[in-house]
């Protein structure tokens, strides 16, 4: 894997030395990172790429990202070659031993990075570089099996022995293995209310495995989600907020994949995730305390209706998209608390997991 | 009845009339007497103004010799000499020692001196102020003998006083040479004897002007032009220009019968059918009588004229200094990268008709903190005091020279590394004061002054504009070459690049991108560029770097007037 890695890198570079022999501009191509260049297809169930590519031609204006896009790959393959990792702050530090080519801030060099990946189609652990936030947390009826890391043995982690804390979930998942009797998975948008079905441990009453996703998703909660959820056959449900945020960003995110991230949204989605989270119509029949939306929120729906290829395909995101700008209103998942803080696990989930007409896709 | 003796009878016992020349001994700072250091430069100035004005009158080219020698106790010898036309025995102790003596105040010409103040007014502060005589040799002809005197002035009747009068030997063909000891001090700077000189050598190249300092070196500002500048004509009066009491004046002492006869010989541009419409215009008739005209009937006849659609006085009574030469004076003086000058065609104020001219000289080695460098000349005198309230600086105040490029804050001369020169030549130049060191506000010169600082601003922005833009593009550039090392150390690093190839893909590099900019024209200053910069004249009059104690003594002596 990691030769094939380093040829490919090789290879871009070489494509790079032999324009420049020919008097040449030299270029660097990459899918286009967008929703534009992403279409929804509902049997695969995520975001595909479609063939968009923007490429950067090495001119007087793009000389320094250029320099340093090449830098970047050569900072990856040598920690491919060393099979050494580093994350993305690490390598915005290496950066400043390039001279006047160093980043000024990280976000530049996360750009430069994402970049690079999308230019190479891969996931960024395959070349060398990890990312800082943590997954997400885990507790409930699942018992993850993983390796030390000295040893190289596994060790059996049981997500039911946390107490009041979690698992977390690691930054790289692929060697991960599951066992559960759970019957299906709880993506929770918030910490909050992940904390309160914790203490309650709802998990147990529902049979379930909880996960606090702490806003959009990882790529590693997501990978983590989809694995544990392919691996065990488990539905998974997704609890969030009911506003446009919770549902385009992080629910979308979590179910068919984004923009940004087009070129491994196949492996970084969970395409059969349901939506049993607040829903426009939730707020008027549970009758619950709200927000005004705001002006951000407001073009985010329009941006949604527009633009985003998943609200298009699906008439029952559209219908909810726009009774919410008609309430013009919004409410948080903690909003149930008006009926009792323990309302949630008492009538909410269990009435929303039994009826499916109440769910979107 | 006895006459009472009253208060009034008293005051009368002490009630006299003042002499001009009393007047102006008391009050010698209306005449640019105001303090030692200023006091050295009106002298000299005053000399070198009449010199200039007699050669040039006589169609000779001037050869001015100013020496300053130093007499010790802040006490100066002044001595100017010329070449000019010499001054009859006769006329000697009245224009050296009669102050309001003069040809040039009842004429309308283009020459230096107007009122006929300055050089007497010299004569009158040495003998105020060391008691010494003025010391004149003037001769007219190489077949007559020099006449020698000495002068003083009788200030309380303003009447010359012959101390000493005698025939000399003089070398000379013809010429003039006044010897003056005065209060004074040397020192250098914007204001000194030194630029005042340099700054005449600009705007007169014509003329050779040899300078003796106190401490007995020798500048020769060498004839740059060999040509005399066009004569200027005289010209009589514009009526749109009189004022009533000068009417009046006018109507007492002219010889003419009628009053259309008048009006027709004392004026330019009045024709004898414009006449007819003045009398016509004031309700007067043209046959009447100017001497016995009252008081009542000279208003009328203002009124007739301010009515009577007349032409512009005629404008070849100026003679310009012209652009070409202009900026050729400029570049003597400054090394700069990019120079403009504009005469404008000639305009009116209040019937006079005057002439201005403006150059630019921008960049190079001029310093670029601060104000601009403001030269300011009126009929080729440098006027070096008082520019606060010269109508030039407000001019230069009042144009938007944000837009030509130069940086400049409301209400204040602009920034920058510029030199810019203004001249007015009129036949009669409006000073704010007989020490002639500002001009007045007369808005029609304000706006012509703007207008050809205007001219010479468009210039200038589209020069700046074309630099501005190289510059972006040599930044851009060196942007380009900072990151290209980037680029191939990286492939060298991702395909193993030899050292050579490392080379060759750098200049490859560098080659792409340049390929595509095309070639880049240079605006780097160059020094050796302007043949005709003289360092060592420009160096004339400015102070050494350790000058900073000078500066301080001047401050102390309240020298400094802005």
């Amino acid at each position: 894997m990691s030769n094939k890695i380093i040829a490919q890198i090789k290879d871009i570079a070489s494509e790079v030395y032999k324009k420049i022999l020919k008097k040449k501009q030299p270029d660097l191509s990459m899918p286009l990172r967008a929703l534009t260049n992403v279409k929804y297809d509902p049997k695969e169930g995520y975001f595909e790429i479609l063939g968009k590519t923007k490429s950067r031609t090495l001119t007087a204006s793009t000389i320094r990202t250029f320099a340093q896009t090449l830098k970047m790959m050569a900072l990856s393959k040598e920690l491919v070659e060393k099979k050494d990792i580093a994350t993305k702050r690490e390598a915005y530090y290496v950066s400043k031993n390039w001279g006047e080519a160093m980043f000024k801030e990280q976000p530049e060099s996360d750009t430069v990075m994402d970049d690079y990946e999308a230019m190479m189609s891969v996931n960024r652990e395959q070349i060398g570089f990890i990312p800082e936030e943590k997954g997400g947390d885990i507790a409930g009826e699942l018992i993850v099996i993983d390796k030390d890391p000295e040893t190289g043995k596994d060790i059996k982690i049981d997500c039911t022995k946390f107490g009041s804390g979690a698992y977390s979930v690691p930054s790289s998942v692929e060697e991960l293995k599951f066992e559960t009797n759970a019957k299906f998975i709880l993506a929770i948008e918030t910490a909050g209310m992940f904390q309160r079905l914790v203490k309650h441990k709802y998990w147990k009453k529902a049979k379930c495995i909880l996960i606090s996703m702490g806003g959009v998703p990882t790529r590693s909660c997501r990978r983590f989600i989809r694995k544990l959820s392919d691996d065990k056959k488990l539905p998974v449900y997704v609890f969030t907020d009911g506003d446009p945020y919770g549902w385009l960003n992080i629910y979308r995110t979590l179910k068919v994949g984004s923009g940004n991230a087009a070129h491994i949204n196949k492996y970084f989605c969970v395409p059969s995730a349901k939506f049993i989270g607040i829903t426009a119509q939730d707020i008027l029949d549970y009758k619950l305390p709200t927000h005004p939306l705001k002006d951000v929120d407001i073009k985010r729906v329009k941006d949604g209706m527009k633009n985003d290829p998943f609200v298009k395909h699906h008439r029952e995101w559209q219908k909810n998209l726009d009774l919410l700008v008609k309430l013009k209103k919004r409410a948080e998942q903690q909003a149930l608390a008006k009926h009792g803080l323990n309302y949630v696990i008492s009538n909410y989930l269990p009435e929303k997991l039994k009826n499916q007409k109440t769910w979107l896709p | 009845m006895a006459e009472e003796l009253t208060k009034a009878h008293e005051l009368a016992e002490r009630q006299r009339e003042i002499g001009v020349a009393e007047f102006f001994s008391r009050n010698r700072h209306l005449l640019g007497f105001d303090n030692k250091r200023k006091a050295l430069l009106t002298t000299i100035k005053e000399a070198v103004d009449n010199s200039l004005d007699a050669c040039e009158e006589a169609n000779i080219l001037p050869e001015v010799i100013v020496e300053v020698v130093d007499m010790q106790n802040d006490r100066f010898r002044v001595i100017v000499e010329d070449n000019g036309p010499g001054i009859v025995k006769k006329q000697i102790p009245k224009i050296f020692a009669k102050l309001l003596y003069g040809s040039k105040f009842h004429s309308m010409k283009q020459a230096r001196g107007q009122q006929g103040i300055g050089i007497s007014a010299s004569v009158m502060y040495a003998q105020l102020t060391t008691g010494k005589p003025a010391k004149i040799t003037s001769k007219i002809s190489p077949t007559q003998p020099a006449h020698h005197y000495e002068l003083r002035i009788d200030t309380q009747h303003n009447k010359p006083e012959i101390v000493k009068e005698e025939t000399a030997e003089w070398k000379k063909e013809h010429g003039t040479r006044i010897e003056l000891d005065i209060e004074a001090s040397y020192l250098g700077g914007m204001q000194s004897v030194d630029e005042y000189l340099k700054q005449t050598a600009i705007t007169n190249p014509h003329a050779t002007i040899i300078f003796t300092n106190p401490k007995a070196e020798q500048i020769i500002f060498p004839r740059a032009i060999e040509a005399m500048p066009k004569e200027p004509k005289s010209i009589l009066p514009h009526p749109y220009g009189v004022e009533l009491g000068i009417l009046i004046n006018m109507l007492r002492n002219t010889e003419a019968r009628t009053l259309q006869s008048f009006l027709v010989n004392s004026f330019s541009r009045v024709s004898s059918v414009a006449a007819k419409q003045i009398c016509e215009n004031a309700a007067l008739l043209p046959a009447a009588k100017p001497s016995e005209m009252s008081r009542e009937a000279a208003e009328q006849l203002m009124r007739g004229i301010q009515k009577t659609k007349l032409m512009m006085p005629p404008t070849d009574c100026i003679s310009p200094i012209g652009a070409e030469a202009l900026e050729k004076g400029l570049r003597k003086e400054v090394n700069a990268e990019f120079y403009a000058s504009v005469s404008r065609s000639p305009s009116v104020y209040r019937g006079n008709p005057f002439v201005i001219e403006a150059g630019i000289a921008y960049g190079g080695n001029q310093d670029s903190e601060g104000t601009v460098r403001l030269l300011r000349f009126a009929n080729r005198v440098p006027l070096l005091y008082q520019q606060g309230a010269c109508a030039i600086a407000r001019s230069v105040i009042n144009t938007a020279w944000r837009s030509y490029g130069l940086s400049q804050s409301q209400g204040a001369l602009p920034l920058g590394p510029c030199t810019i020169l203004v001249h007015i030549a009129s036949v009669w130049v409006p000073f704010t004061s007989e020490s002639k060191e500002a001009i007045a506000h007369y808005p029609e010169i304000i706006k012509e002054v703007k207008l050809a600082l205007q001219e010479c601003g468009r210039k200038l922005s589209s020069y700046v504009r074309k630099k501005r833009n190289i510059q972006t593009e040599s930044k851009r550039r060196s942007y380009i070459e900072t990151y290209i090392p980037h680029v191939s150390s990286a492939l060298k690093e991702l395909i193993g690049l030899s050292a050579k190839d490392e080379e060759r893909a750098k200049i490859l590099l560098k080659e792409l991108l340049e390929k595509h900019r095309g070639k880049l024209e240079s605006v780097e200053f160059d020094p050796a560029k302007n043949v005709e910069y003289d360092k060592e004249f420009a160096a004339i009059g400015k102070e050494e770097k350790e000058g900073k104690k000078e500066r301080q003594t001047t401050l102390k002596e309240g020298d400094a007037d802005e």
